[in-house]
């Protein structure tokens, strides 16, 4: 195992975090922050509570989960891109390092910085609601494991991209959809029951589901279900890895 | 002594049907510098590429430092130093970091006092805390070499490392590859300049068209650069060559008009001058005489013709 390449690209990958502050951490902790003031705040307090749980407080959990989402995607992706892009991925080719050890390091720096996100939003979202966490283990890893398969996720969109656009196309057109009806902002047992079995379909809804049980002890599916659809995806992520190295598919000639 | 990069039968085609590399064998000694010569599009680059990694060998193998690149390929890439031709470079990095990150990327351990000579070595060291991006092209070539050096190579690989150089970087960088080499670091370097694999190799081989076509000693291809000719151009054509002059390596050409005599250049004396002398004896008048070299460029530009 190559230790100090994971360390070097874990570190490379963060000192880019640092030096993007504002762009990485400060500009969603904004945007986290305004939907709190116009749901939470605005629309929230005309909204009667769900589950027993305020709307405001009910909808931390979907916020911090769509920004996990979105931005483990865009970390990954672009880490992997960026080198692809302006040609420095030769080093990282010709490196005594293995697959598992390039994925390491960036999916790991990645991950790591959503979660420390995630944990950033979480305390933001304490400034304008209180809310209490039931389960902080479970809560702990559905933050991880979320952050991990999106960040893996990303990783695959980075290597699939050629072009800046297809970068931003998952994202976009994907990824958003799919979290906003996934019931960040609403219960699903609130949709008609005809959508409600359409919506099983989204894969983020296990993970919304999962995370808001965390906190409430009240979810859309259960919470073995949730994590189980977790780990398959999860597992899905790291198969598709897999492949991309085994065969060396948009890496190498 | 066993050779420190052997290739062996190694063919490359490309997706796209492009047969960029045809059943090259070659062996590269340890401690030497080795000139790959080649016109653009020969084939030097993805030779260096799949032994250093990048591309995968359609067939053959290669063996680094006696480990093969693609089964073991850990041992045989931690031995290995690459400079690419392009000068790709993480922009918005220091010099610093991007060169620490070399070196722990192959897996070694940090070291800043290893750093700091490469830094020093290739006049870097002002710059360590200088962006990537706000250096001069030069000065970003010098980035990358020194990345390549960051994790102490065996072997280094230059590919076109003079391309857009001024001369200033040219000559630290041939005092540098000198210095590398007599610390017994083996030293692989591609050029369309000639003059460049004169000065500096050991050893050349010339590629085209996927192919290696020649491999020799520098000092064996300055023998044979180190022939001239000279050639007399007669007043009256002659039909054989006097008996006179038959102690002389002389030639007619077939229309008789002409005689060349092929002499060594660097001996000490070549003859010229008795030649000369004697052809006035033997009553032979020439209206025109010139000499020429066979150069590299020549060995070079033949070779590539016969071949196409």
């Amino acid at each position: 195992m190559n230790i100090h390449a994971i360390r070097a690209i874990y570190r490379f990958e963060m000192s880019r975090t640092r030096r993007t502050l504002l762009q990485s951490v400060v500009s969603p902790v904004i945007s986290t922050s305004l939907y709190f003031v116009v749901f939470g705040a605005a629309i929230g307090s005309r909204m009667t509570a769900v589950n027993g749980v305020s709307y405001g407080a009910f909808i931390v959990p979907g916020l911090i989960m769509l920004s996990l989402l979105t931005q483990s995607i865009s970390n990954a992706s672009f880490g992997i891109y960026f080198p692809k892009f302006v040609g420095t991925i030769y080093e990282i080719l010709s490196a005594p390092v293995s697959s598992i050890e390039i994925v390491a390091g960036y999916v790991g720096a990645a991950a790591s910085k959503s979660i420390i996100l995630g944990l950033i939003i979480l305390a933001t979202a304490r400034l304008f609601v209180s809310f209490q966490i039931e389960h902080p283990l479970w809560m702990l890893a559905f933050l991880v494991l979320t952050a991990l398969t999106f960040s893996l996720f990303g990783f695959i969109i980075g290597i699939w991209a050629d072009n800046f656009e297809k970068l931003q196309l998952v994202p976009l057109l994907v990824v958003t959809p799919l979290t906003f009806l996934g019931g960040s902002f609403y219960s699903i047992h609130m949709l008609p029951p005809f959508w409600q079995k359409v919506t099983l379909f989204n894969p983020v809804v296990y993970l919304i589901s999962g995370f808001r049980w965390s906190f409430y002890g009240a979810s859309d599916v259960g919470v073995e279900i949730s994590m189980g659809m977790t780990l398959v995806f999860l597992a899905l992520c790291l198969a598709i890895v897999w492949w991309i190295f085994r065969t060396g598919y948009r890496l190498k000639a | 002594m066993q050779p420190i990069i052997s290739v062996r039968q190694l063919s490359k085609t490309y997706a796209s049907g492009f047969h960029a590399l045809k059943q090259i064998d070659l062996e590269i000694r340890q401690g030497e510098i080795f000139a790959l010569l080649g016109p653009n599009g020969a084939g030097k680059t993805t030779l260096i590429s799949i032994i250093c990694g990048i591309v995968n060998p359609s067939e053959g193998s290669v063996l680094a430092d006696g480990h093969d690149v693609v089964r073991d390929y850990r041992a045989a890439r931690a031995k290995i130093g690459l400079v690419p031709q392009e000068l790709t470079t993480d922009a918005f990095e220091t010099v610093w970091n991007t060169v620490s990150f070399s070196r722990g990327l192959f897996g070694k351990s940090a070291n800043p006092a290893h750093i700091e000579k490469v830094l020093k070595d290739l006049s870097l060291w002002s710059k360590k805390d200088s962006k990537i991006i706000t250096l001069s092209g030069g000065m970003k070539r010098r980035v990358m070499i020194a990345k390549a050096l960051s994790h102490e190579p065996q072997i280094l690989f230059l590919d076109e490392p003079t391309a857009g150089v001024d001369v200033e970087l040219r000559r630290d960088m041939w005092a540098m590859v000198r210095a590398l080499r007599a610390t017994g670091v083996t030293i692989i370097l591609t050029t369309h300049y000639i003059e460049e694999a004169e000065e500096m190799a050991d050893r050349i081989g010339v590629i085209h068209k996927g192919e290696l076509i020649l491999v020799e000693d520098k000092a064996e291809l300055m023998n044979k650069l180190g022939r001239k000719q000279l050639t007399l151009h007669l007043q009256t054509p002659l039909a054989n060559i006097p008996a006179a002059l038959s102690d002389y390596a002389l030639e007619l050409s077939a229309d008789g008009k002409a005689l060349v005599y092929t002499f060594d250049a660097q001996g000490e004396r070549t003859g010229i001058d008795v030649l000369l002398r004697r052809l006035g004896e033997a009553g032979i008048d020439f209206k025109d005489l010139q000499t020429s070299q066979s150069s590299l460029e020549d060995i070079f530009v033949s070779l590539v013709r016969e071949r196409a």
